[in-house]
């Protein structure tokens, strides 16, 4: 891949944080639903800390059982604030694939360090609100919902 | 469909949406045309959402600090008959179970603190664990798990944090019964292994504050406040676990909807019939939930007498009360002149029990239950006392704070936290906190105004104003 479509390429991996009154709301983009799923989780590392601050000492696996989409982007968060409680860890970088059974993925990132991260908020938990999995005319896949803060 | 504009106006504070397409019941909205002009359209389509759910009763309510929540709107408020197929939704509880409000009183004055200001908001600042990752100085095995999760702040009190004088100030006694930890998940035990006794993060705070105004003379006395005291309040919830229940149930419920013939307009209403394996579940784990955050607020509450007693050895902290805003609770209410077992949700909504109700400190006859409205760190807070009228307009509930008027992503691009803490500190309110973005996030402007939604409750009769609070120092979590 070379010039403009490795640009263009490049543009479908990202993240952003929408509108919600009282929470935050997450969005991945990516070439992929996997790439998707990668970018809304660094998308709730921002509501925590900046991404690019947490260094990708350690690595967690996380393993899940298949379900539809949604559903799956919703335990997929989850499991990574289930992951950042009992492990006081923040994760900045992550990988994910999905088969017919399970996704297989593994996070990077290290312990919580309140002065280097400075973390803003604890997420209590990703919600069902406002939760779309799908891909765009594009073809650029979006991954996002709601966090509870 | 605008939902909005089928709001009508029944008196100055009180508005109807009468039922329509799946509604059951009506949705009543209290509050003022301000709050309702400054509401978001989602929470009246929320507020119609839960008008459908099975085996509501006579209606869905939004309390005058309503906003966009998780199914419910946050300060709905609504009962189900389990005789009628009533549910219990886990949604409607939130994951933040039991997440609620204690005050404390103290004998001392704005003169002896004023001069040890920074020094208390410092040690504060040292004792409690606040903010993201931090961690309370008790770490439960299973078994403690378990005996925390059945006994609440009684438990607490047995192991040496307060007095069993507390458990009188504390819904149910401190205790709620029922509870029942084998249907909390091994994750969400170890959530909690290490955060019982920390004060969380996000609009979670530990203030110490003045009664800047007296607004009812006889209920201030009969709840011990007068002008110029100091009170020292807590808001915070049940930690992780509460979280971790409501990520189990959410999902559990979603799952089990339509083998009970239930149709959610929207999977954050996820519910079960109150009478099925489900519904049987989460109510025991919800009441463990509750006991958490109940265990929770009075290990603090030990912490916080510590750390005045070190600068203050004299100083008694006695506890005015404690108030949940997220639950859902078996209540005995009138309903067409005959008395109903019902299962009250509050989600952002307060219990305010009338002076009629027999189960409030005896103190506290011919007032009411006190009602604790958390404000903002730069604005104001109040306490209210539950009214007789309250219970046949909101099955006894009120408001529970000011209610965000702006999202935290546009707080942090109005606001920098730094400013926000010089701007407080200008004005004699000295924060404390672990990250500026989250000062940001929490600036005062980007609520609602407090005097408004604490208007639009007394004007409701909801709730009556009794006195009102402003922040001195304020531990951010």
């Amino acid at each position: 891949m070379q010039g403009l479509e490795l640009v263009r390429e490049k543009q479908k991996h990202r993240w952003e944080h929408f509108e919600h009154r009282a929470d935050i709301g997450i969005r991945g983009f990516g070439a992929t639903k996997e790439q998707a799923f990668e970018q809304a989780a660094v998308a709730l590392t921002a509501v925590i800390t900046e991404p690019e601050k947490v260094d990708p000492q350690q690595e967690v696996k996380i393993t899940l059982r298949i379900c539809e989409d949604e559903t799956l982007l919703v335990d997929w968060l989850n499991s990574l604030v289930y992951e950042m409680a009992t492990r006081k860890m923040l994760f900045g970088r992550f990988e994910v694939h999905i088969d017919k059974q399970h996704l297989n993925a593994a996070a990077w990132g290290e312990k919580t360090d309140v002065k280097k991260h400075q973390p803003t908020v604890e997420v209590k938990a990703a919600t069902y609100t406002a939760l779309t999995v799908r891909q765009a005319h594009d073809q650029t896949w979006v991954a996002q919902c709601v966090v509870d803060v | 469909m605008d939902t909005k504009t089928t709001l009508k106006k029944r008196s100055e504070y009180e508005w109807v949406i009468e039922p329509f397409g799946k509604m059951r019941v009506p949705v009543i909205f209290y509050g003022n045309e301000v709050l309702i002009k400054a509401m978001e359209q989602n929470v009246c389509q929320q507020a119609i959402n839960v008008a459908g759910l099975p085996g509501i009763v006579k209606a869905s309510y939004a309390m005058p600090d309503a906003h966009w929540g998780y199914g419910f709107p946050i300060g709905g408020v609504a009962a189900f008959d389990p005789d009628k197929g009533g549910v219990i939704s886990a949604g409607g509880v939130g994951f933040d179970i039991a997440c609620g409000v204690r005050t404390l009183r103290t004998q001392l004055t704005v003169e002896d603190i004023e001069p040890v200001k920074t020094k208390l908001a410092d040690l504060l600042a040292r004792k409690i664990p606040a903010g993201v990752g931090s961690r309370g100085k008790l770490v439960l095995g299973p078994a403690e798990m378990d005996d925390m999760l059945v006994g609440g702040a009684r438990w607490a009190v047995e192991h040496g944090y307060g007095t069993t004088q507390d458990l009188d100030y504390i819904e149910e006694q401190g205790c709620m019964p029922a509870a029942r930890p084998q249907y909390v998940s091994n994750e969400a035990k170890k959530r909690q292994r290490d955060e019982v006794g920390t004060l969380g993060s996000g609009n979670h705070y530990l203030e110490i504050q003045k009664v800047a105004e007296v607004l009812d003379e006889k209920i201030a006395q009969a709840y011990g406040l007068r002008k110029g005291q100091i009170l020292i309040t807590i808001h915070c919830g049940s930690r992780g676990l509460g979280h971790q229940i409501g990520t189990d149930f959410i999902k559990k419920m979603v799952a089990a909807a339509g083998s009970y013939g239930i149709e959610l307009p929207d999977r954050e209403l996820a519910c079960a019939p109150v009478d099925s394996p489900v519904g049987r579940e989460y109510l025991g784990a919800m009441r463990a939930g509750i006991n958490c955050a109940l265990a929770n607020r009075q290990v603090l509450t030990h912490l916080v007498r510590e750390a005045l007693a070190s600068v203050f050895p004299k100083a008694e902290l006695k506890l005015l009360y404690d108030v949940s805003h997220n639950t859902c609770k078996q209540e005995t209410h009138t309903v067409n002149g005959k008395a109903k077992r019902l299962f009250v949700h509050r989600k952002g909504a307060t219990r305010a029990f009338g002076p009629s109700c027999a189960e409030l400190p005896r103190e506290f006859d011919g007032a009411g239950q006190p009602v604790l409205i958390g404000g903002t760190m730069g604005t104001a807070s109040y306490i209210l006392a539950g009214t007789d009228e309250s219970m046949s307009k909101a099955f006894g509930s009120s408001c529970h704070g000011a209610g965000r008027s702006m999202s935290r992503s546009k707080a942090r691009k109005m606001w920098r936290g730094q400013e926000v803490v010089n701007s407080l500190a200008s004005r004699g309110i000295l924060i404390r906190s672990r990250s500026f973005r989250g000062i940001a996030e929490e600036a005062p402007d980007a609520y609602k105004d407090v005097n408004v939604v604490v208007e639009a409750a007394h004007q409701a009769k909801l709730s009556r104003k009794v006195a009102k609070l402003r922040p001195m120092v304020c531990i951010k979590g």
